[in-house]
């Protein structure tokens, strides 16, 4: 404990609070965008999937495989994967835009089938009484089904983020300087695991509060029947 | 001419088939009510009406233009025209009761906000609900949210109005206030077709009566032939069996 007590002034120098402070950004940037990503696109995914369309066929088909692949496949096996791929092919070797963009393909996975669950919930029933007024499918989904689905989704969706920012740290595997990989190299710069990781622990804590604060309010807000 | 000309129909849900030649013609300001047994067709019928169940075989004239269930616009024409109410009301549970009368004929038709919402007023005020204006359909009763459905129905300004079982969910209690919305409706001409198990309302308020089974159609005939002296033995059974059971 002394020894702690003793690090800590060697341990918060400005370089080292600037170094983390950048780690955290990428942290928070890889969920983020990954979050945002998934919502927007998983959406779309979910929209498409519902679709009865013939022309639209090879599309579902697509979306299908899609998810039902990179929901089962391990985010580090994901990582590792495009990782080698983005190296054979030597489209880019910046490997935060690596990370971005499997964890944006994972998400979308993820988040799409929350959303495609959310609209499934939707008793049938609502389906046929707008459809018989000549609601159109998009517009059904508009005023009908995702007011309603909202809190259906929610609550999923923001789980899933948060257990996302923690995931992100996955990326520290094929060397991303987010907060895990900052906090090794502290670690074995020689300060003790326990202050390297004590402090990273609570910075994930910081990026994860906010949104799981977030996420209530927007169930608050979105989820109520009241609107 | 009639408004609705059903020709030799025959409908399927996956492989089971639901409407078996069905043929049936009803004259404006009639009201068709449809009786028989569970899974006889009754409903399925009235769902194709709304393009809900697409038939596989056979014509369908509205007016006396032929409706194709693969054009998107035909299906538009017949929804604008023939409303439905569902035994289980389908009000959308996140909007309030107005909101439920109003959207399909401000959103869909895109009539006049203003003149839409004096019609809901109005319609409400019909159906005794006009204090219920911004309840959510969860705090009503099943009395209340059927009639909420019932000026919905109206308020889309169909030529034809289609009742799906309206009372068969309801309360004994409730079921008179539905049934007296549905009177003041056909006494003022509305073309209806009416599923119901209510046998007294049916005998009441019918133009004429069909009887349905497994699908097909049995009998039709006027309401107080098909109670008391119907052609069909089958229709003989079930009419006896429902008295029996009052």
């Amino acid at each position: 404990m002394e020894r702690l007590i003793e690090e800590i002034p060697n341990f918060f120098t400005i370089w080292n609070v600037i170094f983390l402070a950048k780690a955290m950004g990428v942290t928070f940037l890889l969920t983020a965008i990954g979050c945002l990503v998934g919502f927007s696109v998983g959406g779309l995914l979910a929209i498409f999937r519902k679709t009865k369309s013939i022309y639209l066929l090879p599309l579902r088909i697509f979306i299908i495989i899609y998810t039902e692949i990179f929901r089962r496949v391990p985010f580090l096996v994901s990582l590792l994967l495009f990782f080698y791929v983005f190296q054979i092919i030597k489209i880019s070797d910046d490997l935060f835009l690596i990370a971005t963009i499997t964890v944006c393909i994972i998400a979308t996975a993820y988040i799409g089938e929350i959303i495609r669950s959310g609209i499934e919930s939707i008793n049938q029933t609502q389906w046929d009484a707008a459809t018989a007024m000549n609601f159109t499918y998009y517009q059904t989904l508009r005023e009908v089904i995702f007011p309603q689905a909202w809190k259906v989704i929610l609550p999923p969706a923001f789980g899933f983020f948060i257990m996302f920012i923690k995931d992100t740290a996955l990326a520290s595997q094929i060397g991303v300087m987010e907060l895990t990989f900052a906090a090794k190299i502290l670690n074995n710069k020689g300060f003790s695991p326990l202050l390297s990781f004590g402090t990273i622990l609570i910075l994930y804590f910081i990026l994860s509060f906010p949104l799981d604060r977030f996420g209530k309010y927007m169930e608050r807000k979105l989820a109520s029947n009241r609107n | 001419m009639p408004q609705i000309e059903i020709k030799s129909i025959n409908a399927f849900y996956d492989k089971l088939h639901v409407l078996k030649n069905i043929e049936l013609n009803v004259s404006k300001g009639e009201i068709v009510s449809l009786i028989g047994p569970s899974g006889s067709g009754k409903s399925s019928l009235l769902k194709m009406l709304v393009g809900l169940l697409i038939p596989k075989s056979g014509k369908i004239y509205l007016n006396g233009n032929q409706v194709n269930f693969k054009n998107q616009s035909d299906l538009r024409t017949i929804r604008e025209q023939i409303a439905i109410v569902f035994q289980q009301y389908n009000l959308f549970q996140n909007m309030n009761v107005l909101k439920n009368v109003c959207i399909a004929p401000t959103k869909i038709q895109k009539r006049n906000p203003k003149e839409v919402n004096e019609q809901a007023l109005t319609l409400l005020e019909k159906v005794g609900l006009k204090d219920k204006l911004n309840s959510y359909p969860d705090e009503l009763s099943g009395g209340q949210q059927q009639r909420v459905a019932i000026a919905r129905a109206l308020c889309l300004n169909p030529q034809i109005l289609l009742l799906d079982e309206i009372t068969s969910a309801l309360d004994p209690e409730l079921v008179k206030e539905v049934l007296d919305s549905i009177r003041l409706l056909a006494s003022e001409g509305m073309t209806m077709l009416i599923v119901s198990h209510e046998m007294n309302f049916v005998k009441e308020v019918s133009s004429r009566v069909v009887f349905m089974d497994e699908g097909s159609i049995i009998e039709i005939n006027n309401p107080k032939n098909i109670f008391e002296k119907p052609k069909e033995k089958r229709t003989l059974d079930f009419v006896s069996k429902i008295l029996k059971e009052k």
